[in-house]
């Protein structure tokens, strides 16, 4: 009886494991099944490189989205990575403990926080400020950038923290027996040896930006067109998505599928190369 | 010129504390802001009625019941298989092909958008298997959604029990299945619990993902079957189509007190496990 459930136990925890591998085959299967007919049918390129989307012309580019993901992402990182990296620098060598105390659980809060919330919020607060300092119509790749740099922080400062925290302590105390001063030692012996830590915080803070959709959905404007400038409004591949599943149908959906499959891709790259390098240390 | 070190480590050090200093003054004002515009409309008709006129007026009851719904299931779904698989990981091997592919797997699956997993559980649940819009799609894909972080933090919490109550247990002749019944799962039981519900603040706080497979019916959901709305998604139509400011602050500042409870909670059950550690 006791060598039975010995051998159950163990098949069935082996069995749940392999729960995490099932899901993944069977979501990237449903969603590449059901988007290629579509790219097959439009060709690869005129998919991926053309610039008109007119689901009613049957025109299906996405370029114009792609443009709009990249920029709106790049405007997210160019905002939430230094501030985060200073936040978890912050968090591991400067704060006192009772504002680490207050810190953590604030950042956890703000990783809580509904998506949609964010949108609001920017929708009343950013893109009005938008529009009365900066010009244009206030919903823009700016406003979108804004509220994703944000909505990024807690990924890129909770993964580089752990980095910084992992190191042996004799790094740091090295350093400052060497005749070192504390900003010193920061730059260059703590952030050059959590390097490849914090190198996968922006990754995965990146991944976390360009899969955004409720959140920016409200403040891009949602244009499909090239932007010409920061204040412009553009569509993500995301918000596309978001947008118009509500009404899809025939090679329409199929069209948002396979802008689905486009999506997975660029993911899945920026995951793979994350663990790769967190791997290789 | 040469600047001084020490002069570099001051700069430094000011940049550093408003770079910190900064995101939390806009975090408090983001939060503050919300609440102090949500709160006044938030009261018990609020509560309970149902929603009036698209959501002009009236409340926010079948939106709540459907939050509920949704998350139970994914919970109930989710839980079984994320603890068994971080059990297999942390306990049954030590890094072969298999983990490997698990955990990339695992590590795939958190990095995969919400609004990818709202087209999937579209594709497979409301379509494939004809669940339709439902509480149950929407809690099966949420379910698909959180099974990575119940896998990391049940894992981390199982790898925090020390290796000596799994060598006392051996030593008097248990087996693998009563160490970790009965001297592993006890010890972490805490660490489990705190991911299960930050997971539950994941499905509450989620829009993309819901809004495409549980539907957006404004009625009570009456069955696992029907369509239903959440919390989240309820807002977002009050909020970008304009439909009732007071009523899109009051369903977002409702939103924020759930997760700040929700986290509350969570960091209960570790902060107890770490003082018992002590």
């Amino acid at each position: 009886m006791k060598k039975f459930k010995e051998k159950l136990s163990g098949r069935v925890f082996f069995a749940l494991a392999l729960s995490s591998i099932s899901a993944l085959a069977l979501i990237t299967v449903f969603i590449i099944v059901n988007g290629v007919p579509l790219i097959a049918e439009v060709g690869v390129g005129n998919f991926i490189f053309g610039m008109s989307w007119a689901p009613s012309r049957g025109e299906f580019g996405i370029f114009p989205m792609i443009v709009g993901s990249v920029a709106v992402t790049l405007g997210a990182a160019a905002i939430g990575v230094p501030v985060g990296i200073c936040c978890s620098i912050f968090l591991a060598e400067f704060a006192p403990a009772p504002l680490r105390n207050l810190f953590r659980p604030a950042i956890q809060l703000l990783a809580g926080i509904p998506s949609v919330v964010y949108g609001f919020w920017g929708l009343l607060f950013l893109v009005p400020f938008i529009r009365n300092y900066l010009g244009g119509p206030g919903l823009s790749l700016l406003a979108g950038a804004v509220i994703l740099g944000i909505m990024i922080l807690p990924t890129v400062i909770s993964i580089s923290e752990v980095s910084i925290l992992a190191l042996p302590r004799q790094y740091k105390e090295g350093a400052l027996a060497l005749g070192m001063t504390h900003w010193q030692t920061i730059r260059s012996v703590i952030l050059p040896s959590a390097r490849s830590g914090i190198v996968a915080a922006v990754i995965l803070g990146i991944g976390r930006a360009i899969g955004e959709t409720m959140a920016v959905i409200m403040v891009l404007g949602n244009a499909v067109a090239m932007p010409a400038s920061i204040l412009d409004p553009v569509r993500t591949l995301t918000t596309n998505i978001g947008i118009e599943m509500g009404y899809a149908s025939g090679p329409h959906q199929q069209a948002l599928f396979a802008t689905g499959i486009v999506l997975f891709v660029i993911i899945m790259i920026l995951n793979a190369s994350a663990q790769y390098i967190t791997r290789k240390r | 010129m040469r600047i001084n070190p020490r002069t570099t480590g001051k700069i430094a050090k000011v940049l550093i504390w408003a770079a910190a200093l900064s995101v939390l003054v806009v975090l408090v004002a983001i939060i503050l802001y919300i609440l102090f515009k949500g709160m006044p409309f938030i009261n018990w008709r609020f509560l309970t009625d149902i929603p009036r006129s698209m959501g002009r007026s009236g409340g926010i009851a079948p939106a709540i019941a459907g939050t509920a719904m949704v998350s139970l299931v994914a919970i109930v779904i989710a839980v079984p298989f994320g603890i068994g698989t971080a059990f297999y990981l942390a306990e049954y091997t030590r890094g072969n092909a298999v983990t490997r592919i698990i955990r990339f797997s695992a590590e795939s699956l958190a990095a995969i958008p919400s609004i990818v997993y709202g087209l999937f559980g579209f594709l497979f649940f409301v379509i494939y298997l004809d669940l339709g819009w439902s509480v149950l799609s929407g809690g099966l894909t949420l379910a698909f959604m959180i099974l990575p972080t119940v896998i990391r933090t049940s894992e981390e919490a199982i790898l925090t029990v020390p290796n000596t109550y799994r060598e006392v247990s051996f030593s008097l002749g248990g087996t693998k299945w009563q160490t970790i019944r009965k001297a592993v799962f006890p010890s972490a039981i805490q660490g489990i619990a705190n991911g299960v519900i930050l997971s539950l603040g994941r499905c509450v706080a989620e829009t993309a993902a819901v809004i495409l497979t549980a539907g957006s019916a404004l009625r009570m959901a009456s069955s696992l079957f029907s369509p239903t709305r959440t919390m989240a998604v309820h807002f977002y139509y009050l909020a970008r189509e304009g439909i009732s400011m007071d009523n899109a602050y009051a369903t977002a500042a409702l939103l924020i007190l759930l997760i700040f409870l929700i986290n509350v909670v969570a960091n209960a059950f570790v902060n107890r496990t770490m003082a018992k550690g002590r």
